[in-house]
This record gives C-alpha cells, structure tokens and sequence, in this order.
C-alpha cells in the first residue's frame, strides 16, 4: 500500500465533471509525476489532497489517514507541503524570516506564540534554517527582501521553506512553469538533489516533458478528469493511448 | 537591557527622554509673547497626546502589523471609559481600579468583537468591525442606559458608594493619595511651565505600553503578524492557522484601547457614547496612517500632531484671523478672513482631510518616511552602486 492512497475521487464544477473516479496510489520515497493535456484535472487534483476543495465522493488516505475534511494547515501538519505554480512567499519578509516560519510552525503549531522572546534569541531555528539555505545555495542571500529575489530563487527559497518542515509529501505544482531555461535545469537539479539526498516521496504536476522525464519513477497520464494509464516513464513514452491523448508531438522526437 | 538589542534600547531611551520633557518641548514659547497661543504644554492636551499615542499604539499592532483594517476600535476605548467610570463610583476614586477594569473588560469586548469579525478579511472585516462598534454606541444611548446613563454620559456623584474609600479619600481620582489634577508650575525666564500628575501618570503607562509593543515587534509573533500581512495562503500551507494570531492581536488592541479609554476617564471622570461613535474609529485610523503604519513609532507621532494641531487651530477663530491679517486693506481681509476661517475653528476637520490627502499622495509612509526623508538629505550620499539590479535593497527594518 502506499503513502498516498486516493480512491474513487469524483468533483463536479456545476456542469463539469472535473474528477472522474480518480484512483491514485503513491509508493513512498518515490517521484510520482501527474501529466496531462489542459483541464485534465490536475490542478483540481492536488487541491484536493491539500484540503482546498473538498470532493463530491471519494477518499483520500495518507499514511494510512483520512486527510479530507481538514483544513489547509492540519494537512500540512501531518507531513504534507505544496509548492504552488507561482512561488508563494512571504514577500514582505527577509530570506532568513521567510525560512524560520516553518522552523517555528513545526515546533510550536498555531498555538504557542512567543510575544515576549525575541526572534533573535531563537538559537536552534536560525540554525536549522541557515542550514537549510545553505542546503539550497542561498545563505548569502539570507538578509535580502524575500520580494527582490530572482524568479528561481523564490521557487527555491519556496521549496527550501518546505523542506525544512521535513516533510514525507511534497506536492509540486508546475515547478518550473514560466522560468527561462537556465533555471528549468537548475530546478531539475535541485529536486534531483533532493530526491536522491531524502526520504521523500513527490508528486510532481508538469507540462515540460524534459523535466517530468528527468525525475519521475512513475508516470500517471490525466485526461478529462480520469487517470488515462500509470506507468513508468520509459513505457509511457510509447503508449499509443498516451501519444494520441497528450505527448504526441514530444514523443516523436 | 530588558530583552532588548543596543539599538533598541536607546531607541526606547530617546523616547522615554522626549515622553519626559514634554512638558518642556510642547511649551516653546514664553508667555505674553505673539506666539504663545501655540504653546501646547498644559496638562489636558499633553495627557491627550498620551492616552491617543497609547490607543494608536495599540491599533497599529492589528493594523500595521496583520494589516486587517479595524474602523471599531473606538467601541473598545467606550468599554474602557464606561469600566473605569464604574470602577470610581463602586469601588475606589483610586486609578489602578479603574484601569485594570478597563483593560479587562476591553479585553473581553474584543475577544467576542474580534472573533465574529475575524471570520472574514480586508474589506468585510473592515465592515464587520464598523457595524459592531455603531451597534455598541447605538446600544450604549438606548438599551443600556442603566449602564451607561444614555444622553448625559456617565460620571461619578457624590452620592456614590466607594465600597473601598474612606470617610477622608480624596473626591476625585487619585493615585493613593495623589490627586490627577495635581500641577506644579514653574516659572523661568518668562516660560511657564506645567508638570501635572496626571500627565505623567499617562506617560509613564504610556512608554510601558510603547515598551510592550517593541517587544511585540520584535518577538517571533510579531514576526508571524507580519507573515499574515504578507502571505496567508502560505502561512495556511507551512502548517499555520493564521486566525489565532490576528484574534490575538485584535485583542491585544482592543485592550489598548480600553486602557487609553481608562486612562480618558482618569483625567476626567466622564463617559459618554459619542467616545464610541465611528468618527473616533476613524481618528486612530488616520493617526495611524499619517504618522506611519507598521511603524513603532509612527502612531505617536500621528496622535501627537493631530491632537496638538486639532487643539492650535481650534482656537483660531475669525476674531484672531482678523487680528493677524489686521495690516491688510479691509476688502482684502475679509475676503481672506472668510476663506482661511473655513479651515480654522469648527474648520479643523478639513485641514486635516487635507493634510490626510497630502500625506497619502505623497509620504504613503507617513511622517516617519518624511523624518528619514529629511534627515536623509544631510546625511552623506553613499556612493552609487555600479549596477543596481544586481544590489537589491534589504528589507525594512520595522524600527524608527
């Protein structure tokens, strides 16, 4: 059984059936890529693991627990985090605030909140998110203003700001949507250098091939809102259903 | 010192100076001299300045920092004022009494306020926040007469218990003794000059409170209000519900502004619903933005000029603009009477729409930016960087 177990998930927008009867399951400590052609369902998909929508039936076990019905920061708490398609950050804050949030949302919760100590007491976070950032490359750009940062590096500040809650579900949006082809590859790398350097299992949404096929064990082809095949990535490649669904052209050359 | 980095404490040093010799830097000019009608050192104005620096304080940890936008708080300063008033007529003319209540009940007042508002943010919270403080101040002149004496407002009789006074305690509030109303004058060189127990007892509770936020701001949870402000979405993702710390902020507030509303009550034992109306909400709105939301020390800045110009250009009515502008031919006088009249006396409300309009269009910091602007000018210009995007600027830092 694996980490991530989806069963059945149906979601309907009005007339729309968004998610047909989704079956999903994840192995752990695997790459897990989700493809699929536009408004195949993949968004709508990852926002229901994280407790963004709910779906009209279906369920949803992770690690062997019910993850629906919980609000956004519950999900997370169980060891699940989602980097969205355009980094989401705190743009107001410096580098190294940015990276002590989660340090402190994974020692206290939302409910310990430290008014009376300062935040430059706090020895072990600002050491455990210095490593981080230096895990990403990133520690001389510790004291810059997270909203001046480079395209790629939020997106690496964002999966760095993840990654130090030491979670076993990272769940990608899209990560390299939108970036120029330098930082596509260092992306690649990065999330190779975290697959290879962890015990984590991803789940990554992708349109470019490039990057699907450079880290995915496993491969599970959407379209309109069904799971078309699951496969690995060398056989998905040449899967008639797959080519005449989505990859046709890709495929070929 | 106290929790505090060097910077810090000499930050919170200089105010504890100025808060000091207010009395002094509010007084600049001698008496009998042209310009002593902008003195602004006695004692009422200058508590004034204090208690409405407290209340913005206050709001500015909800509203610079979560930056949900309150237009209620006044109602929390009411509840303030009501307590305190309560505490005078049943238990002791003593001030410590009469605040803690306030601070208590305000504190309740805006649990309950803050968690129904809280449901929702930006603008319904904003709306949210204004029905319930007009419901408050409708409630306090209809439903709750019995508790806050409708029309007339509410204030201590002779004919009160004062369970813990006795028979020789002083009629009015005291500080163990200490009557508020208490002043000493002195005079040097022409300069008068007020000291009057009252202030300072405001003034010292002030600099605590200025203390308590610089601790705020500096703690991890002001660090987390910020991350609100910023990005709930990724607070919500990183494992963090965002509501139970901007309800603990709200509260926070809110009991800011019930201490100011104590504290309003002290200097004059009287409370009266329009303290709770939504143009008092507005006040400490404006106070806020105009000295610098999000900064600390903004909001004092901000109560201080308002309520130090509110008090000069009240006094300015027609018969002192007819003496100033005495030198001019009686047409042109009048003419120009008629329209600098129009921004004096009852006027002062659009002087200070103006100057609202001038400081948003063009120091959105408020006057905190202004001071680093000018301040800015003298200082030695560091040389250009050779290729500015690859420089970029560091974050603000939350102090100044």
């Amino acid at each position: 059984m694996g980490i991530l177990e989806v069963k059945g998930i149906n979601k309907r927008f009005g007339g729309l059936q968004a998610l047909g009867d989704v079956n999903l399951s994840v192995v752990e400590n695997t790459v897990h890529a989700l493809i699929g052609p536009n408004g195949a369902g993949k968004s709508t998909l990852l926002n229901v693991l994280v407790g963004k929508l709910a779906p009209d039936s279906g369920s949803v076990l992770f690690d062997g627990k019910s993850v629906l019905g919980r609000k956004p920061h519950e999900i997370n708490q169980m060891g699940i985090s989602r980097v969205f398609q355009t980094p989401e950050i705190f743009g107001d804050l410096s580098v190294i605030e940015n990276m002590m949030i989660p340090c402190f949302a994974r020692r206290d919760g939302s409910y310990r909140m430290h008014a009376f100590e300062t935040v430059g007491s706090e020895k072990g976070i600002i050491e455990d998110a210095e490593t981080m950032l230096s895990d990403v490359n990133m520690l001389e750009k510790r004291d810059m203003h997270a909203a001046s940062l480079s395209r790629g590096d939020k997106r690496r500040l964002e999966m760095a700001m993840c990654l130090v809650q030491q979670p076993r579900l990272l769940l990608l949006d899209e990560p390299t949507a939108g970036m120029a082809r330098a930082d596509t590859n260092n992306t690649i790398e990065l999330l190779k250098h975290i697959r290879d350097s962890r015990d984590i299992t991803m789940v990554i949404i992708e349109h470019d091939m490039n990057v699907v096929f450079s880290l995915a064990e496993r491969i599970t082809v959407l379209a309109q809102g069904t799971p078309l095949v699951e496969d690995t990535p060398d056989n998905i490649k040449g899967h008639p259903k797959v080519q005449e669904a989505y990859l046709g052209e890709t495929a070929v050359d | 010192m106290l929790g505090l980095n060097k910077k810090d404490t000499m930050f919170l040093l200089i105010v504890i100076a100025l808060t000091m010799a207010t009395p002094f830097l509010m007084q600049p000019f001698s008496e009998g001299s042209a310009l002593a009608q902008f003195n602004g050192g006695y004692p009422d104005l200058m508590a004034k300045v204090a208690i409405f620096g407290i209340f913005a304080i206050g709001f500015n940890i909800l509203f610079g920092l979560t930056g949900y936008l309150s237009f209620g708080h006044a109602a929390f300063l009411g509840v303030g004022s009501y307590s305190a008033v309560w505490m005078f007529k049943i238990l002791s003319l003593n001030v410590f009494p009469a605040i803690i209540l306030a601070v208590i009940m305000a504190g309740l007042f805006s649990l309950v306020i803050g968690y129904i508002s809280l449901r929702r943010s930006g603008i319904y919270f904003s709306i949210l926040t204004l029905a319930m403080a007009e419901m408050s101040f409708r409630l306090a002149y209809s439903v709750f007469t019995p508790l806050t004496n409708g029309e007339t407002g509410l204030q201590v009789r002779p004919s009160d218990v004062q369970l813990l006074d006795g028979p020789n305690a002083p009629e009015y509030p005291n500080i163990f003794g200490l009557l508020i109303s208490d002043s000493y004058k002195w005079e040097v060189a022409g300069h008068v000059f007020t000291f009057n127990v009252g202030f300072y007892f405001c003034a010292v509770i002030a600099i605590i409170a200025f203390y308590i936020s610089l601790r705020i701001f500096r703690s991890p949870f002001g660090m987390m209000l910020r991350a609100v402000k910023s990005n709930q979405n990724r607070m919500s993702y990183t494992g963090l519900n965002p509501r139970p710390y901007t309800l603990a902020a709200f509260v926070i507030s809110g009991m800011y502004a019930g201490l100011a509303g104590g504290l309003l009550a002290v200097m004059d034992p009287l409370a009266g619903a329009e303290r709770m109306q939504w143009t008092a909400s507005g006040e400490v709105v404006i106070m806020t933005i105009l000295g610098g939301a999000g900064t600390l020390l903004g909001p004092v800045l901000g109560a201080g000029a308002i309520k130090y110009l509110e008090n000069i250009f009240s006094k300015i009515n027609e018969t002192v603009l007819h003496d100033w502008f005495a030198f001019l031919p009686d047409s042109i006088e009048d003419v120009v009477v008629f329209i600098l009249s129009r921004f004096t006396g009852h006027g002062w409300a659009l002087t200070l729409g103006l100057m609202f309009m001038l400081v948003v269009t063009f120091l959105p910091g408020g006057l905190v930016e202004g001071g680093k602007r000018f301040f800015g000018m003298f200082k030695r210009k560091p040389k250009e960087p050779d290729d500015a995007e690859h420089h970029p600027e560091t974050p603000p830092h939350v102090a100044e």
